[in-house]
């Protein structure tokens, strides 16, 4: 929710040689000075309030079950997963690109690392299987846009269809259960460290590490200013090809440890396993206040947004509602979201 | 069930169950013979005239799905005299319909299908009973009736009758008792009639109360994540219906992570995953509820029938059914060794 000042954050050195439209937003307001003279993103504020009128809703609907630390927990691990994969896209999404094929990457580094071959080879293997094939394909999108010239939105729609595909080759459609001990015993609670499970933690380390490389890298500057105007970004000396190839190779490398996460979640590797994952992390950093076009988007906004998913997801289990009701609740409350935040966006900026 | 008809009275009905059918489709016992033509029952080993068999599935990316394109090919690899003609699988309706034209068109003797969409298939299985291709209709059943010759499938409805009367027995004297429902999807037509089963078959327990019904994807990570929520909920509960064994791996998994066992599970479908589980008893898992993968081993049989006119050993008719729903067995320790070879990973 803390951001640097609005110049440092978005143009850095390149500030003078980047005019497009979307290079110079007024993106943050207000928000008053924090300790170390960082400003609070409104539309991060804004976001805490919709999970503050959550938490508020899950407290006084199912006060036992929802207010209670297994449940908080819970919540936390459920976002998780889809919460490291968003950070990864929060980045391309910045850059103006698009990966639609994370959910297919996460599927096919988890079935990759689980096959019986490699779980002999221990946690270590596991591991580093789902990372290097989440890398691998990160390239192969990274390769295609930067030095295919493919638009990104085809390029991983194909990564999404053929690492699905390959998914599914090489499980059979059958479901591939994890028995390396090591790796199943990171999901139970006794691998808790003061109560924090594991997961939790490698989510929190991959956020602080997303906001570091954006708000205090060059590369996170680059990143931006690549988003808001890819020529003059060019003509500013940043070679944009190379950097979107980073871009891509990162959310694979997201995509990778995210796989790797849920094969601790859920025990096993399937093919369908982030099904749906794109659309999610999508939604969860639009709703973060990333701009789709691209040239603007925060980590802690995307974070911000998988909690009030799966805040939401979490009120409703508790509350019993069935599927279709969610669905609908589900879509009121996005909207409803998307406009608090514009509607004290403007009023930030008035 | 064999159904009664003129002939059948004449040489006297035999009630079969279906269980029977299937075992009598390895028999060579020759039955009460029919009297007319060329018709002998359909499971005798001994080569007829040659059949060629057109199989069009859907894509494997489930381990029933899986099972059901091993079970078809490995029944067909039995007949000497049959050859399988098997199309890619597909969850695209176009594509699937493309599938089986080319397989009117390379003029297959017979045909099996189990569409992706029953409905969305109908069309083009009117299509090859017009052109002389009877249809052997598998599990999700076409519109029409007249778009097949023959539908054999699973009973959706009884497996949530017998998950809910193996559940209420077990808990039938215990006063207050609460049950928890992980269904499958819940836009499917047959999510609804596993729930639907469930809850008639509860009825007949007044001191049983379902309490909470969460929907997952049929996936591990769905059932996984769905799972956790639900014990979230529900602090204490008695037993646990499963709608599906692949989920049902998720599921276990959420049960190990909260430590929770003052309840029993019941699965569904019948995953060998589950079986083992159910063989080891070392968890809360107790029983599953069969929807066998080997109804396409069956549609097979029934196809050959078809393309060499027989009847079906073990009943009376000349001709095969034109439609056959298996049975959904409780598969619990007492009974796994019978069960564990139709087990599917």
């Amino acid at each position: 929710m803390t951001q640097p000042a609005p110049s440092a954050q978005h143009h850095g050195p390149e500030k003078g040689t980047v005019p497009g439209p979307a290079a110079a937003p007024p993106s943050k307001k207000g928000g008053g000075l924090r300790a170390l003279g960082l400003r609070v993103d409104v539309r991060n504020l804004s976001l805490l309030g919709v999970l503050a009128v959550l938490i508020a809703v899950g407290g006084i609907t199912e006060p036992e079950a929802f207010l209670d630390t297994g449940n908080l927990q819970l919540i936390l691990t459920q976002s998780s997963v889809i919460g490291v994969v968003t950070v990864g896209v929060t980045f391309v999404i910045i850059s103006g690109g698009i990966d639609l094929s994370v959910g297919a990457m996460v599927a096919l580094a988890s079935v990759w690392a689980t096959t019986l071959a490699t779980q002999e080879y221990g946690f270590a293997g596991i591991l580093f299987t789902a990372v290097v094939v989440g890398l691998a394909a990160g390239l192969v999108n990274g390769l295609l846009i930067s030095y295919g010239g493919m638009v990104p939105f085809i390029a991983t729609l194909a990564m999404l269809a053929s690492a699905r595909g390959l998914a599914l080759q090489i499980t059979d459609g059958k479901t591939q259960i994890v028995t390396v001990q090591s790796v199943l015993d990171l999901g139970l609670p006794d691998s808790y460290v003061l109560g924090i499970p594991p997961l939790v933690l490698v989510f929190a380390a991959v956020t602080v590490a997303g906001w570091l490389i954006l708000n205090r890298t060059t590369f996170g500057r680059r990143t931006v200013a690549v988003g808001g105007n890819a020529e003059a970004a060019r003509l500013a000396g940043i070679d944009v090809r190379r950097q979107r190839l980073y871009l891509y190779l990162l959310s694979g490398l997201c995509c990778g440890i995210a796989a790797f996460m849920l094969v601790i979640l859920s025990g096993s590797g399937q093919n369908t396993n982030g099904n749906l994952y794109e659309l999610d992390a999508i939604a969860a950093a639009i709703i973060g206040g990333t701009l789709l076009s691209g040239g603007r988007g925060t980590i802690v906004g995307s974070v911000l947004g998988v909690l009030v998913f799966t805040t939401i997801t979490n009120i409703f289990a508790l509350n019993n509602l069935q599927s279709d009701v969610q669905q609908i609740a589900k879509g009121a409350i996005i909207v409803a979201a998307v406009l608090v935040q514009r509607r004290t966006l403007r009023g930030g900026e008035t | 069930m064999p159904e009664t008809s003129r002939r059948g009275l004449l040489f006297g009905t035999a009630a079969v169950s279906a269980g029977a059918f299937l075992t009598a489709c390895t028999s060579n016992e020759p039955k009460e013979k029919a009297a007319a033509q060329s018709n002998q029952p359909a499971a005798d080993d001994k080569p007829g005239t040659p059949v060629t068999i057109g199989f069009a599935g859907p894509q494997a990316d489930h381990g029933w799905l899986n099972a059901i394109n091993v079970n078809a090919k490995s029944r067909a690899e039995k007949y000497s005299e049959v050859t399988l003609e098997i199309t890619e699988g597909s969850n695209d309706t176009a594509a699937q319909i493309g599938q089986v034209k080319t397989l009117i068109n390379k003029k297959v003797d017979v045909l099996v299908v189990l569409p992706a969409d029953g409905k969305a298939l109908t069309q083009v299985g009117l299509e090859a009973m017009r052109a002389g291709i009877p249809v052997v209709n598998l599990d999700r059943v076409f519109a029409s009736p007249q778009a097949y010759r023959c539908w054999v499938g699973g009973d959706n409805y009884g497996m949530g009758l017998n998950a809910g009367h193996y559940i209420g027995e077990q808990l039938k004297d215990k006063a207050d008792a609460k049950v928890v429902e992980l269904a499958g999807i819940d836009n499917l037509e047959l999510t609804k009639q596993r729930s639907q089963g469930f809850a008639d078959a509860l009825k007949n327990y007044s001191n049983i109360k379902l309490v909470a019904r969460q929907a997952a994807d049929f996936t591990v990570e769905s059932g996984q994540a769905k799972m956790a929520q639900l014990l979230q909920a529900q602090k204490q509960f008695d037993a646990l219906w499963n709608h599906d064994d692949d989920q049902g791996v998720g599921a276990l998994r959420a049960i190990q992570q909260a430590g929770r066992d003052e309840f029993i599970m019941v699965g569904g479908a019948g995953a060998k995953s589950a079986m083992d589980a159910i063989k080891a008893d070392d968890s809360v898992l107790k029983a599953t509820v069969l929807y066998p993968p080997t109804m396409a081993a069956s549609a097979i049989d029934l196809a050959r029938a078809l393309g060499q006119s027989k009847g079906v050993a073990g009943l009376a008719e000349m001709e095969i059914p034109t439609s056959l729903t298996l049975y959904s067995a409780v598969v619990t320790k007492e009974n796994i060794d019978q069960y564990l070879p139709t087990g599917f990973s």
